[in-house]
This record gives C-alpha cells, sequence and structure tokens, in this order.
C-alpha cells in the first residue's frame, strides 16, 4: 500500500513534470503509438474488414490470418523491426500497427455479419446499390460492433506501447526502463499506474462512444421495463375500512 | 403483364428450385402463385424483381426483356413486401417509406409528403411518422411495409407472404386493406402464400404450384373450386373437407347450406 502510495506522489512530483523527458511527452508519445498505430490499422483492416463482411467472402483467410497476426509476440516483432529498419520511432509504429489489426478486422466484418440479412436483402431488393447498402443500412448497424474493435485494438496498443523503449521510441516504457535499472521500484510503479490510467480512460471514453453509436431506431423499441407497475401504487394494508360514517 | 417463359433455376448446390415454368401474369390484377414450402414460388417472385437470376429462359415485363435493364433500377421501379416488413431499423417510417422516391432522386421534401399521403392510403394515422420502425406494432410495420412498396408508384408490387408472421385478426385486418387499396390503384400483383384461403380470397388468377415450381393448375378461385384438375389440387384447397364440401339440405321449404361435417353455414337466396 505504502509503494502505491510513493507511486503516486512520484507520478505528481512537480520535478516530474518539467525539463527534458517530463513526464508529459512520455504521455503524449504513449497516445501518439496508440492513436497512431490504430489509425493505420484501421485504414487498412476496416476497408478490408467491411468487404469481407458485405460479400461474405475471404471470411476464412480474415479468420486465420489476424489468428496468426495475434499469436505474434509483439516484443519480437518490435524488435526484428528494430533489427530490419533501425531503432526510432518507426520500428515501434509498425509492430503495434500488426498489434492492432486482428481486432479491428473481425470488429469490422464481424459487425456487418450481425446486420440482420432479411434487412440488407430489403434493402437491396428496393434497389439500393451495392455501395448503398453497405454504407447507409450494413455500417451504420454495425458500427457498434466496428467501434468495439477499435476499442479493442486502442486498448492493447496503449498497454503495449510500454515496449517502444526497447527500440529507443520513448513513451512511459523509459520510466519503467529506467526504474529496472536503477531498482527504482517507486518509478517503475508510477509509471505503470499512467499506463493503467491512460488505459481506463481511454476505455471509458470508447465504452461510451459504443453507446452513443448504436442507431436510435435499435435502442427505441427496446422494453426496458419488463415489469408492469403495481395497480395499488401504495400499501393498502392496515388502513382502517371506516363504515358507516 | 409479366410472363415467364421456360424459365429454369437451378440453385449452385444443384437443386432445381423451378424448371422451365411458364406462366402469364396479366396487368392490374392479383395473382396469387401458392403453393408449400419447396414449391419455389419465392423463388419465382424474386426473379421478377432479378433478386435471384434465371439460369435459363426469359422473363418479360410489358413485353420486354429484364435482363436489358440495369437490376438496380430494374427494382426500384418494383415494390416489394416482404414478411417481415424489412423495414430498416435505423430510419423513421417516414423515411422508410421515402426510401425509393429518394433512390430515384425525387427531392426530400416531394418525398416526405409523398410518404405521408401514402400513410393515409394503408390506414396509418400521419402521427405515427416520426416513430422508428421496432416502436410499431407488427400489423403496424407490414402496413409501413406496403406503403413503401407503393412509394414509387409502381405498376408492379411483389409481396412475399406480407401477412405471414402476424396474428390471424391482423392478417384478415390486412387482407380487406390490401382488396381496398387495390381497388383504389389497380396495381399488378403478385402474391406468394401457402394460405389457400388467402389465395382465394386475394387473387384475381391463383397459380397452385407443386415441387420444383410445376403448375398444378391455374385459373380463377371458381375455376379451381369447381374443377380442381388432380387429386394434388383437390387435396391442398380441401375440396372434400369442412366449409368447402358444402351440400344443400331442404329444411322447413327453404335450402339451407350445410359443410361437410354436417353443420349449417347459411341458406340460399
Amino acid at each position: 500500500m505504502n509503494f502505491i502510495v510513493q507511486g503516486i506522489q512520484w507520478i505528481f512530483d512537480p520535478a516530474r513534470w518539467s525539463g527534458p523527458g517530463d513526464i508529459q511527452s512520455r504521455i503524449l508519445e504513449q497516445l501518439a503509438y496508440t492513436f497512431g498505430a490504430v489509425a493505420i490499422a484501421a485504414v487498412i483492416a476496416i476497408p478490408v474488414g467491411l468487404l469481407i463482411g458485405h460479400t461474405g467472402k475471404g471470411r476464412d483467410v480474415a479468420v486465420s490470418l489476424s489468428g496468426g497476426l495475434r499469436a505474434l509476440p509483439s516484443l519480437g516483432l518490435l524488435i526484428i523491426f528494430a533489427l530490419l529498419i533501425g531503432i526510432g520511432f518507426k520500428a515501434p509504429l509498425l509492430a503495434f500497427v500488426i498489434l492492432a489489426i486482428p481486432p479491428v478486422l473481425s470488429g469490422a466484418y464481424a459487425g456487418i455479419e450481425a446486420v440482420d440479412k432479411r434487412t440488407v436483402d430489403a434493402a437491396r431488393a428496393m434497389g439500393m446499390t451495392e455501395w448503398r447498402v453497405l454504407t447507409k443500412v450494413e455500417v451504420p448497424l454495425g458500427a457498434p460492433l466496428i467501434v468495439a474493435g477499435i476499442r479493442s485494438g486502442v486498448l492493447q496498443v496503449v498497454a503495449t506501447a510500454t515496449l517502444a523503449y526497447f527500440a529507443s521510441g520513448g513513451a512511459l516504457g523509459v520510466f519503467i526502463d529506467d526504474g529496472l535499472a536503477t531498482r527504482n521500484y517507486v518509478e517503475l510503479l508510477g509509471a505503470s499506474i499512467v499506463v493503467t490510467a491512460l488505459a481506463l480512460i481511454l476505455e471509458g471514453i470508447f465504452a461510451l462512444a459504443q453507446r452513443l453509436i448504436v442507431p436510435r431506431g435499435v435502442t427505441a423499441g427496446q422494453v426496458k421495463d419488463v415489469r408492469t407497475r403495481p395497480v395499488r401504487s401504495r400499501s393498502t394494508m392496515g388502513s382502517p375500512i371506516q363504515e358507516g360514517k | 403483364m409479366i410472363e415467364f417463359r421456360t424459365v429454369t433455376k437451378r440453385f449452385p448446390d444443384g437443386t432445381v428450385a423451378v424448371d422451365e415454368f411458364s406462366l402469364v401474369i396479366p396487368a392490374r390484377q392479383t395473382t396469387v402463385l401458392v403453393g408449400s414450402s419447396g414449391s419455389g414460388k419465392t423463388t419465382l417472385l424474386r426473379m421478377i424483381n432479378r433478386m435471384v437470376d434465371k439460369t435459363s429462359g426469359e422473363i418479360e415485363i410489358d413485353g420486354e426483356s429484364i435482363y436489358r435493364l440495369n437490376p438496380v433500377k430494374l427494382r426500384r421501379s418494383i415494390g416489394y413486401v416482404m414478411q417481415n416488413s424489412g423495414l430498416l431499423p435505423h430510419r423513421k417510417v417516414i423515411d422508410n417509406v421515402a426510401t425509393v422516391p429518394l433512390l430515384n432522386g425525387v427531392s426530400k421534401a416531394d418525398a416526405r409528403q409523398g410518404a405521408l399521403e401514402l400513410l393515409d392510403t394503408v390506414g396509418l394515422d400521419r402521427s405515427l411518422a416520426d416513430r422508428y420502425p421496432s416502436q410499431l406494432s407488427g400489423g403496424q410495420q407490414q402496413r409501413v411495409g406496403v406503403a413503401r412498396g407503393l412509394a414509387a408508384d409502381p405498376n408492379i408490387l411483389l409481396m412475399d407472404e406480407p401477412f405471414g408472421a402476424v396474428d390471424p385478426i391482423v392478417r384478415a385486418e390486412l387482407q380487406q386493406e390490401l382488396i381496398r387499396i387495390q381497388r383504389e390503384l389497380g396495381k399488378t400483383i403478385v402474391f406468394v402464400t401457402h394460405d389457400i384461403d388467402e389465395a382465394f380470397l386475394l387473387g384475381d388468377q391463383v397459380v397452385l404450384l407443386e415441387k420444383g415450381g410445376r403448375i398444378a393448375q391455374e385459373g380463377t378461385p371458381a375455376e379451381i373450386l369447381s374443377k380442381p384438375a388432380n387429386d394434388f389440387v383437390a387435396t391442398f384447397i380441401g375440396a372434400d373437407r369442412g366449409r368447402r364440401a358444402l351440400s344443400v339440405e331442404v329444411v322447413n321449404g327453404r335450402n339451407v347450406v350445410v359443410d361437410a361435417d354436417g353443420r349449417p353455414t347459411g341458406v340460399l337466396q
């Protein structure tokens, strides 16, 4: 318990927030990796996922491919990229893109697949082009799952971005590396708390976004309360019946 | 007029849904395709708007092959009503009804105005326009589905078991409503059902289908009832049962009609 208090004190130490290598630039680096990697992954994986979901083709390939990608250890990947393209921010970013692709991809095609086939069929039968079916029907109705895929990608990368220091890529892992090297466990713990807090905040934001993106018509008809109100709104026991007055 | 000429549909798995089917569907009347499951009735219906493509044969509308037209354009010119209404859950009732006119390039204001008038046509209150489909009852959703099918003022309306999923009372209401709408609008309606009573109620022509889209008999309800072509038809329409097998008994000097079970159903005038 004492360690945690010290860790939190370490975070809010004014020295931490000024000078070179201050904590806010490390946090920004961590976030830049997260959003950079997920954005690149989304540009690649969402169109592919939408195509797979819409056509129903290539699903097996996507499932095994993203399964394979998931099995790759991020640290090993990062080090291989660092050896190939040199240290700096590019190697970790690339490794994180590969980390983010499977959840974003499976979110995208699962979102489209989850849309009621009869709704899609009706849209097509009315004379919507395939593009319109995708953009006006499948994407809006599948959006919650598509966002869920992005949410899961963000969460994985924000936690894993700590590894960037292995390739001298900065981010919050720098403190952890430093803490390990100098046996400064308070620093180690403080940095871990910041990473955890970032992950929780992003999770909260995305959970909210995911709820807001559910189309209104889908939530509108849901029965929120299956109980009907009691006929008697208050207890009638014990109130005396006064007859004959 | 819709004409099928020796149309065959073989699905990729090898099943032949429709085999060398030929039929002329007259304009401005209701033609009901009736048969049990596996008779290919829905496949036939969906071939008219090219939701299912033929394997061989020819389908023409007013003498023009539907395969010369772009399928998307073709579908916009044909109304389609399906069993579960098929409404877009994320769009309001009015926007659902206005979908096809908007696709056809009608201005938003005109499309919405037209949609409101169509709600009147199908007997829905205009106050429902801003609701979402999930906030309506099954019968109301089905009415919206009919309104949407009529929205582009198509000559042809395809209806695929549109009243199959609502309870009997609502179904009877919707059937009467369709009869009224058809009297006002005079569309070429192709209606698919497995319910022979519904077929006889709604159809000017009834086409009774056996497995593989083979026509067991086609004709007016009276023709089919008076002269079932074979045992299959007789069994399907229940010619020997219940209220189809009526006989006359003279009681108190009047002709009382009784059904197969001997229960009186009315008096001949």
